[in-house]
């Protein structure tokens, strides 16, 4: 048992640090680099991304292994968790809508782009094609998101400071952020070989 | 007949040069630096995007009449996911070696932001022809960044050139035998190459514009 609980762990560490998705992976990069300008837009964002993932992440494991994989037609995965994403983003727009405006009013800009996300689709993805158990995808699905909220809050901070730098002219705007982003993706390079899986 | 045949040139050169996808508008990021580590990879994932983004024009635009205006979202992301899906097939019979690297990137063209966007402002309000004309200059444009990207990655950090001959073969043009920059072809080289290049496009651009006010 003791057993089992380290081996999600591991999962988790190694989805969020060492095969992070922004910074070794390189998805979600549009996302990344459009909401990193403001601390706050980086919170919200985080939070509505690591919740869309594990729900998404549960709903396509279900969906591919009841049904995709007993029919097979597993060759039309992403058809279906595209759709099941859209789906998703749009049932969970009219819950929050209704159970909590507070939140909606906060966190529902983010909701609509989540769809057109590369990440989201990924988890799903990955998950299927490693096989991965019910709990594994969970897990797998919370390490993704974590490691994309902690990637999100690094660069904003960082942002915001860089607001105020003399940069080239060039560099401004983008390039610079992207130069910024290698320089802790070779930071993040260091914990490649943390976890053996 | 001739302005028409202007237009079209003008949407397709909007595609590459006025509106390109990576270094003007930033959008669809993530292969540009995942698959650029070899200049093989990038040539085989930008012909994929250009593939999919004619068809999807294609398709959209020839049902543009049928598509009702309140589901049309739901419709485009399913031809796009169709067209992906046969591509990404094709790629796995084809060119296998390739698939294997780039396989989950070529599953993620669903997720692009630009081949909705062109779908939904230009496809679903025009006929075939400018409707693949613009697909054509989008996708060429992608294809011309991932290009350039990987070309410099791989001459820079690997001294070395892989150019595919046909599907299965190909020719690696090697300039010396150390390896200059090695950093360029790892993960985080990816982001700098990108920086840099932006940076010139920003820098040429801006010189550009500079001379054409003083005439």
């Amino acid at each position: 048992m003791s057993n089992e609980f380290t081996k999600l762990f591991e999962l988790i560490i190694s989805a969020s640090l060492i095969n992070n998705f922004v910074f070794t992976r390189f998805l979600g990069l549009c996302i990344f680099f459009g909401v990193s300008k403001k601390m706050e837009t980086a919170v919200g964002m985080s939070i509505t991304f690591t919740s869309v993932m594990m729900i998404s992440a549960a709903i396509s494991w279900v969906i591919f292994t009841q049904v995709l994989v007993p029919l097979q037609i597993t060759f039309l995965e992403i058809i279906v968790f595209i759709g099941i994403i859209a789906g998703l983003v749009q049932v969970s727009d009219t819950i929050m809508r209704k159970v909590s405006p507070g939140l909606y009013y906060k966190l529902g800009i983010y909701l609509a782009l989540i769809s057109t996300n590369c990440i989201i689709l990924a988890v799903p993805l990955v998950s299927a094609g490693e096989k991965y158990t019910f709990i594994q995808s969970l897990a797998f699905g919370l390490g993704s998101g974590l490691g994309f909220a902690l990637a999100l809050i690094i660069m904003a901070s960082i942002r915001e400071k860089i607001e105020l730098a003399e940069v080239p002219a060039p560099f401004k705007g983008l390039p610079m952020a992207f130069i910024i982003t290698g320089l802790i993706a070779l930071a993040f390079t260091g914990f490649s070989g943390l976890i053996t899986l | 007949m001739s302005s028409n045949n202007t237009n079209l040139k003008e949407l397709f050169l909007n595609g590459i040069v006025k509106e390109n996808t990576i270094f003007k508008l930033a959008l669809s990021l993530c292969p540009s630096i995942a698959v650029t580590n070899n200049l093989k990879n990038g040539i085989f994932m930008g012909l994929a995007v250009l593939f999919v983004q004619v068809m999807v024009n294609l398709t959209i635009s020839m049902m543009r009449k049928v598509i009702h205006p309140k589901v049309r979202l739901p419709i485009f992301m399913l031809v796009i996911s169709g067209w992906v899906t046969v591509t990404q097939l094709m790629m796995a019979a084809f060119v296998p070696d390739v698939y294997a690297k780039v396989g989950l990137y070529i599953a993620l063209i669903v997720a692009f932001a630009s081949i909705l966007a062109r779908a939904e402002m230009f496809a679903s309000k025009n006929k075939i022809l400018p409707s693949m004309a613009d697909g054509l200059g989008m996708g060429i444009g992608f294809l011309f960044a991932l290009i350039v990207i990987s070309f410099f990655r791989e001459l820079v950090g690997k001294a070395t050139l892989t150019i595919p001959t046909g599907l299965t073969t190909t020719y690696v043009w090697t300039l010396m035998e150390t390896k200059p920059l090695l950093i360029m072809v790892l993960p985080a080289g990816g982001f700098f190459a990108v920086g840099i290049l932006m940076a010139a496009f920003n820098w040429i651009d801006a010189k550009y514009s500079k001379k054409a006010h003083s005439h």
